[in-house]
């Protein structure tokens, strides 16, 4: 019983040294003890991997990383993750930061001439923990994007198309191509002008010789200066770049003597007028009443000139044939002209009118570029709808695979 | 001239000498020339009010700003042109020399000897002017011709045939997880923006206009029978897209014109606040 006693007051006396020590030792740890226990608390990112981007020029390098497990927490001191790049092992330099929850970053500052090392942090608002850091890495430019490998087996099957065609029609097989309407009246247009003896203006556009509508349309320019040169009627052409007008005289020309009337041909059938777009218009515009073309052809890129141009065309009473692949002006031209020539029958009407088996064939091969369009469409809305609708995993496939082959 | 001619050259001249006097004194308060500015403010209104001229018919005043707006802009181009890609884009990466005799900084580290190929390409488009040396500007043409195509046929691929087509796999009975049986759907059907039938007709229209848009630019085949109806809806579709979209740009046009009788009836004339 005694010793029980001593023993119990023998704890008591440890127990009261104890709350002595406790309450008289101040804190448990310095102000820097608990700075490192709360940076302990906190894991860093891991797994940093530092890769060359593929199939690019070399200017990218891609960063992954696992994020810090804090980053999973309810309370997520976490409030960015910071990206350091050192180049050719210099100071690393801060050149991202991410919102909590990132584990992937493009670093797009790079180039093939040095080699860079990455570390990632988490970052609290008070303090950041550091990844290890990467090895040296340098970015490798490559000659072939396979990320493109499916737009380049639509450029094979296109162009094939194109070039079995033209071959077919070379060796003299018939390629059908349906009546055009606007295409049908330009003969007649031209003889309407040559009987009442008045010229013929033709407006290739406002746009320059990096345009294929304006490609398109001095292509068609070619067969109708050379329906001109034939009934010796009169054309004229004010052009808004200078380089269409070069190229617009040489075409004239190369007409003029396929017609076998070189002398009739002049430089002063197509003029400069000026790059400003409505300078342009005014000069069109007076040169229409003045000079009063029984033809007018606009066949081209046009922007907010277009119905200005054809109203005034309509005004002197001019035939009018026009043609443009831009759906916000193609309104004005079908309302104000005779004939016009929607989208891709602007680009069309060279190889019908011209009738030549290499514009022939290349026609008939986008054709089969649309047969194809028609059927993928087809297909994919039949995948879509069935994958929105009943859930099958075949046609949901299937609509992962198309969208990956079109995107 | 004839004498009615004269009367009306006489109005107008009078008429641009009042409006200057007035306007410069109205705007005594506001600037320190303000008879340079009257005088450019009435000038911009007898401009604008001669280009708007034409719709009434051809006539001098309307040839004079006509004349007058040609050449202003096509020097400014020129020299724009000039200023801009040759003098400064092109010089300071050629020569250091030349770049101290236009004043400009010499990029250092940035001469290329691909950088001649334009000013040759330039050079030989320039020998169009000589009778025996003008064929040489047909190499330079048939460049720039050939790169547009060659660039312009992938992008062109990309954004109106492939990205057209992906755009186009659209579910034809409301997104995912909205069907729910023939039953379900007429008796829940309601006419909501966002709801399914509506969703669903949107989509059956996009559908049907872009397949049967494409039959309609099919050159290959006559468009007769069922071929030739399906290219009618397309036309169809087509025209009533133009029409929405001839209205909306009139609309803008609109504006256009509300900005220049702004500027006639505040700026110049001061009548409206």
């Amino acid at each position: 019983m005694k010793n029980s006693l001593a023993d119990r007051s023998s704890g008591g006396i440890i127990c009261a040294a104890l709350i002595t020590i406790f309450f008289f030792s101040g804190p448990l740890h310095s102000q820097e003890d608990l700075v490192s226990l709360s940076v302990k608390k906190i894991a860093p990112p891991s797994s940093l991997l530092a890769t060359d981007h593929k199939y690019d020029n070399g200017n990218s390098i891609s960063l992954s990383w696992v994020p810090s497990i804090d980053d999973a927490l309810m309370n997520n001191p976490i409030v960015a993750y910071k990206l350091y790049r050192s180049s050719n092992d210099t100071e690393p330099n801060l050149i991202a930061e991410l919102p909590p929850g990132s584990s992937y970053f493009l670093d797009n500052g790079v180039s093939t001439d040095n080699s860079y090392s990455y570390s990632v942090s988490a970052s609290t608002n008070a303090y950041e923990v550091l990844s290890n850091r990467t090895e040296s890495i340098t970015p490798q430019s490559e000659w072939i994007n396979y990320n493109k490998k499916y737009l380049f087996l639509m450029v094979m099957i296109i162009s094939g198309a194109i070039m079995y065609f033209i071959v077919s029609a070379k060796r003299g097989k018939e390629l059908f191509v349906r009546k055009i309407a606007g295409l049908e009246a330009i003969d007649e247009a031209v003889g309407r002008a040559t009987e009442m003896g008045r010229p013929i203006m033709y407006i290739p556009g406002i746009q320059d010789m990096d345009d294929v509508q304006t490609i398109a349309s001095l292509t068609i320019l070619g067969r109708i200066t050379r329906t001109i040169a034939e009934y010796d009627s009169k054309i004229f052409m004010p052009v808004a770049r200078s380089l269409v007008m070069t190229a617009a005289r040489e075409t004239i020309k190369a007409s003029y003597q396929a017609a076998s009337r070189p002398d009739s041909y002049s430089d002063d059938m197509v003029n400069y007028i000026t790059d400003e777009q409505f300078g342009y218009v005014a000069h069109v515009n007076g040169l229409m009443v003045r000079e009063k073309p029984a033809t007018v052809f606009l066949l081209g890129a046009f922007f907010a000139e277009s119905l200005i141009l054809a109203e005034t065309g309509n005004s002197i009473g001019a035939i009018q044939i026009a043609g443009t692949a831009r759906p916000a002006q193609l309104p004005f031209f079908i309302a104000a002209c005779d004939f016009t020539l929607i989208g891709e029958e602007l680009f069309a009407a060279s190889a019908y009118l011209s009738g030549e088996p290499m514009q022939l064939g290349s026609l008939k091969g986008q054709d089969v570029g649309k047969a194809i369009a028609m059927f993928f469409v087809l297909l994919g809305v039949l995948a879509a709808t069935v994958s929105a609708a009943w859930d099958i995993e075949l046609f949901n496939n299937l609509l992962d695979n198309l969208n990956e082959l079109f995107s | 001239m004839r004498k009615s001619s004269l009367m009306v050259l006489a109005t107008v001249a009078t008429l641009f000498i009042v409006s200057w006097i007035f306007k410069g004194i109205a705007l005594e308060d506001i600037y320190e020339s303000n008879y340079l500015q009257g005088f450019l403010l009435t000038f911009s209104a007898f401009l604008t009010l001669s280009i708007m001229s034409f719709l009434y018919k051809d006539n001098p005043f309307y040839k004079f700003s006509e004349h007058l707006f040609v050449g202003v802009s096509a020097a400014y181009a020129m020299v724009v042109g000039f200023w801009t890609t040759i003098v400064g884009n092109l010089v300071p990466r050629l020569s250091e020399s030349l770049s101290n005799f236009f004043q400009i900084p010499y990029q250092e580290g940035t001469y290329n000897f691909f950088y001649y190929l334009p000013v040759i390409f330039g050079l030989m488009l320039l020998m169009r002017l000589s009778k025996k040396h003008g064929w040489m500007s047909r190499i330079p043409l048939a460049f720039i011709i050939g790169t547009t195509a060659g660039l312009n046929f992938i992008g062109y691929l990309r954004s109106d045939f492939t990205n057209q087509i992906a755009a186009t796999f659209i579910p034809l009975l409301g997104a995912a997880g909205e069907w729910k049986g023939i039953g379900d759907f007429f008796s829940n059907l309601s006419l909501s923006a966002g709801g399914q039938l509506v969703m669903m007709l949107s989509n059956w229209v996009i559908f049907l206009g872009v397949f049967c848009g494409l039959i309609y630019f099919f050159f290959s085949r006559e468009h007769t029978g069922l071929f030739g109806k399906a290219s009618r809806v397309g036309i169809w579709i087509l025209m009533i897209t133009f029409g929405a979209s001839f209205g909306y740009t009139v609309m803008g046009r609109i504006s256009l014109l509300v900005g220049r009788i702004t500027f006639l009836f505040k700026d110049w004339l001061g009548i409206i606040s």
